[in-house]
């Protein structure tokens, strides 16, 4: 999008001498970098529960962050008021807390050229709201359908469209329009006697709302939902200790983004405290796996055409064959590093300082055949969906936790298991990956990554995998 | 719109959406200023500062609500929130247990809850990153083996809540906190472990030396060094005071009102009976002054009091809103909690489980050999069926005595034998947050490891 088609410019009057100007007093104090973010956001949410939609929500946020950076130093401050003496405040603020020997000259913006990974029209949020409150009803309604054993449906749906604005002292002048939409349900079954079990599906991404009328319909997710619930009704205790563990397709992908993609991110390694720190053109995984960080994938919740600093996205190697090749890089550790960017700066908002994060995190397809994994496994267990997961950097030590998993007995899926955690060790737990399937598919698109209290949109991915030693948190 | 005038624009947002056809209305406006500073290294890292203001609105329309925020307080900032929330209504569905709650329910607890702190107004920079620093510099002094940190930080926050709604509640607060908190990292051989440690308060006085919070991180991070991973097995376990503080979240989950009318937690329908070994007793109380959990009134404008969870193993009270509360056919017992808008949902106040009578150690010296637990990690809880199945790191128990550190296992368990089995309570209670527990034992968990 063109400066002068934004929001801000439109709307707000903000012309490139403002910001020129804004650059120049956040650099007065001296420092090597200075940038700008703008944010426009406009929310909206649709819940229903017990058949009823009982609440909807919609709103609308904005503000400026200001950063100023010297040599490894970073000031920040920001405003929710977007007039010039708000933010000429700002500036002051961040400059104050960033002064060093003054060394930018001047700032001359330019716009660049970027991706347009999302040409969506009509953002979700800018429809008609009764035709999104027809999603959580559908999903409602198919869940209740598909068994008489499940008592209780809850639909979520949430969608925004984010305009954002990035102006740095490099003279970078980036604009993006990002909506983004997603649609979650989750059902409990129950059976006589017997404690109810939960399932849940939900998907989305950064598309107009015709992908929830076509292709990815609420009954899709609503019967998913309802599918894991009342497969769960006759789950077993799973086992504890360690075992061969097979990952589905897809979600469970969740396992590189905890074993390697966090410690992977720059600042962790700059500092010098990641379990993966110097560990690069070793050997981190078997030669089975190649695992990339693209940004770049059409439509996809992860996706950015640039990052939260103005730089393009782009695909990046991790590991390849085995071998660890690369970091995620922001701003600030690419220049302390002296390592390429990587476009893998991002921000929760205007109000936060961006750091290094992914962005779609996947394995790439090997060459098995998904049943001739299962098929080769005499015990273990086979983990079809997962809840969230978490990593210690510094030990390397990662959890993800299965919400849907099955015995495997003399290569046949048999009965289903309770949930339960997975653990492993970073630099080690993918050493054991002994077959890779052809089947990679990508997450259905409702990832949020947490990161010093940062929240951001994410994907992940992974072809059917087979992990010859895992520790599996169950009791039996 | 200046500061002073902000309740007066709660209450004009509540008349304005009445005159537009609301039956119900409450609005919540939040201002607040932060500040932080990242030391690493004994060098400023980063230093962030900044305020800012929103306000929500939530209406009815008979039994219909819609909710909107902003965080443009200009009047045109303000017609935009009153006709988003208005347009709403019209698409969600009849409620019958909508609502407000009754006038007579509406209210603020008297006095002083030592909920502000104006030493935080005028403390100089400096001062706050010379906090951070002392705590960095002590934990990296501790031991040579501290040779790395992923650094030290203080954090301050001040902020104000106002809140109105048409049954004529009108109610303000202003509230702060500090902390100071480090995390360092022990490097041994091939073995690298970080731990982390800080000290929370309303306000600047009441914090901790940093120099002690920067110690005591750099103790946690070093006892972590060369960890094993133990056997898969079924023992004992024992939670640190920080471990056992997510039990208690677990069972804030179990309780909240939500989860119960859906059915969703594995303690629906169990009122009145045992679900806990006899020594414990879980209350959750915002009354208290000067505890991070404490506030004068709910959410909704009801005033907060003090609910007994589980007396001596007995579950006596969920905890609830108004919704909640008419679902269930109970009364509400002020644990409304929203953020600037939408239907409230459930929070607690200081929600703790009460200190008993054995010391730690005295704890610990019954245990021939098990599992004391200092960090979780992951999601691995289901509040539906009570299934639990964390990542775990600690030390492992020998005759008594803490012997070595252990990681990368996993406890699991059922939390309702859990709470049956919980078989110690410490004395050790001590508030670090709003929610709070002593060292707890549980009989027997099973130890995922080799």
């Amino acid at each position: 999008m063109l400066f002068a088609e934004s929001v801000f410019a439109s709307r707000f009057h903000i012309t490139p001498h403002d910001l020129e100007a804004w650059l120049s007093a956040a650099l007065s104090q001296g420092g090597d970098y200075a940038d700008l973010y703008f944010e426009y956001l406009l929310t909206s949410s649709i819940s229903i529960d017990e058949s009823i939609v009982k609440s909807a929500t919609q709103g609308v946020s904005m503000g400026v962050g200001v950063r100023v950076i010297a040599g490894e130093r970073t000031g920040y401050a920001y405003s929710d008021d977007l007039s010039p003496e708000k933010i000429r405040k700002a500036a002051r603020v961040a400059a104050c807390i960033a002064a060093a020997p003054a060394k930018v000259e001047k700032v001359d913006l330019q716009e660049g050229v970027r991706h347009n990974l999302y040409p969506v029209l009509l953002a979700p949020t800018e429809t008609a709201f009764a035709q999104r409150v027809e999603l959580v009803k559908r999903a409602d309604r198919a869940a209740r359908a598909y068994d008489p054993r499940v008592f209780q449906v809850q639909a979520f749906y949430a969608d925004n469209l984010r305009h954002v604005l990035v102006a740095t002292s490099d003279g970078v002048l980036s604009g993006d329009r990002q909506p983004l939409a997603r649609l979650s349900v989750s059902a409990l079954a129950r059976r006589e006697g017997a404690p109810p079990q939960s399932g849940r599906s939900g998907g989305g991404g950064r598309v107009e709302l015709d992908y929830f009328l076509t292709d990815h319909p609420p009954e899709r997710f609503a019967s998913e939902a309802a599918r894991e619930a009342v497969a769960m009704l006759d789950a077993v205790d799973a086992p504890a200790g360690e075992t061969t563990v097979v990952l589905g397709p897809g979600w469970p992908g969740i396992l590189l983004h905890e074993a390697v993609g966090h410690g992977l991110e720059a600042d962790f390694n700059r500092k010098g405290f990641s379990s993966f720190t110097g560990r690069i053109g070793q050997k981190v995984a078997s030669e089975l796996c190649t695992v990339v960080d693209d940004g770049t994938i059409a439509s996809r919740r992860g996706s950015l055409n640039v990052d939260d600093e103005g730089h393009p996205t782009q695909r990046n190697v991790l590991i390849e064959n085995g071998i660890l090749r690369g970091y995620l890089q922001d701003r600030l550790s690419s220049a302390v590093m002296r390592a390429e960017p990587t476009g893998s700066g991002r921000r929760e908002s205007y109000a936060h300082i961006p750091m290094p994060r992914m962005t779609n995190t996947f394995m790439l397809a090997g060459e098995s055949q998904p049943e001739d994994i299962i098929r080769s496994v005499s015990k273990g267990i086979y983990c079809k969906n997962f809840g969230g997961g978490q990593v210690d950097i510094t030990s390397g030590n990662f959890v993800f936790s299965a919400s849907e998993s099955y015995l495997i007995e003399d290569g046949r899926l048999t009965r289903p298991v309770r949930n339960a955690t997975l653990i492993g060790n970073g630099p080690e737990a993918l050493k054991y990956v002994s077959m890779v399937g052809n089947d990679l598919r990508l997450d259905e698109g409702v990832g949020i990554c947490g990161k010093e209290g940062q929240s951001v949109p994410v994907g992940v991915g992974i072809p059917t995998i087979r992990i010859d030693r895992m520790t599996v948190g169950g009791t039996a | 719109v200046t500061g002073d005038c902000l309740p007066d624009l709660a209450r004009d947002v509540v008349k304005r959406a009445l005159a537009s056809g609301a039956t119900g209305a409450e609005c919540t406006i939040a201002e607040g200023d932060e500040f932080s500073a990242n030391i690493r290294m004994r060098e400023v890292e980063s230093i962030k500062e900044a305020g800012s203001r929103a306000a929500g609105l939530r209406i009815l329309i008979g039994k219909k609500t819609g909710a909107s925020y902003t965080s443009d307080l200009s009047p045109d900032g303000i017609s935009l929130l009153l006709k988003s929330a208005l347009e709403l209504a019209a698409v969600t569905s009849e409620d019958p247990h909508a609502g407000l709650p009754d006038p007579e329910e509406l209210g603020s607890l008297p006095g002083d809850l030592g909920l502000y702190s104006a030493d935080l107004e005028t403390l100089e920079t400096p001062v706050r990153i010379e906090a951070a620093r002392q705590a960095e510099a002590a934990a990296l002094e501790a031991d040579p083996r501290i040779s790395n940190s992923e650094g030290a930080s203080f954090d301050s926050h001040l902020g104000r809540h106002i809140f109105a709604n048409s049954h004529g509640f009108s109610g303000e607060y202003r509230s702060s906190y500090c902390s100071v908190a480090v995390a360092p990292v022990a490097k041994d051989g091939d073995s690298m472990e970080r731990d982390h440690w800080y000290s929370l308060s309303r306000g600047f006085a009441g914090l901790e030396s940093p120099a002690e919070v920067g110690r005591t991180a750099a103790r946690r991070a070093l006892r972590r060094l060369h960890p094993v991973k133990v056997e898969t097995q079924r023992v004992p376990v024992v939670f640190e005071p920080t471990a056992a503080r997510s039990l208690l979240d677990n069972l804030f989950e179990a309780v909240h009102g939500m989860s119960i009318y859906r059915h969703e937690s594995f303690l629906a329908g169990m009122l009145g009976e045992k679900v806990a070994n006899e020594d414990v007793t879980v209350i959750d109380d915002a009354t208290i002054p000067g505890l991070f959990g404490a506030s004068p009134f709910d959410d909704e404008g009801v005033p907060s009091r003090r609910t007994v969870v589980i007396d001596r193993g007995v579950l006596k009270n969920y905890l609830l809103n108004t919704y909640t509360a008419r679902k269930l056919g109970m009364k509400t017992t002020g644990n409304a909690s929203r953020g600037l808008t939408g239907n409230a949902g459930i929070g607690h106040g200081n929600f703790f489980l009460q200190a008993g009578v054995q010391t730690p150690e005295r704890i610990l010296s019954g245990v021939s050999n098990g599992f004391y637990v200092t960090e979780l990690m992951g999601f691995g809880v289901n509040i539906v069926t009570g299934d639990y199945s964390r990542g775990a790191a600690g030390l492992w128990i020998r005759g008594g005595e803490l012997a070595f550190p252990v990681s990368e296992v996993t406890i699991a368990g059922n939390l309702k034998d859990m709470l049956l089995g919980l078989e110690a309570v410490g004395s050790d209670l001590e508030f670090r947050g709003s929610v709070a527990a002593p060292t707890l034992k549980i009989g027997e968990m099973t130890v995922g490891g080799k």
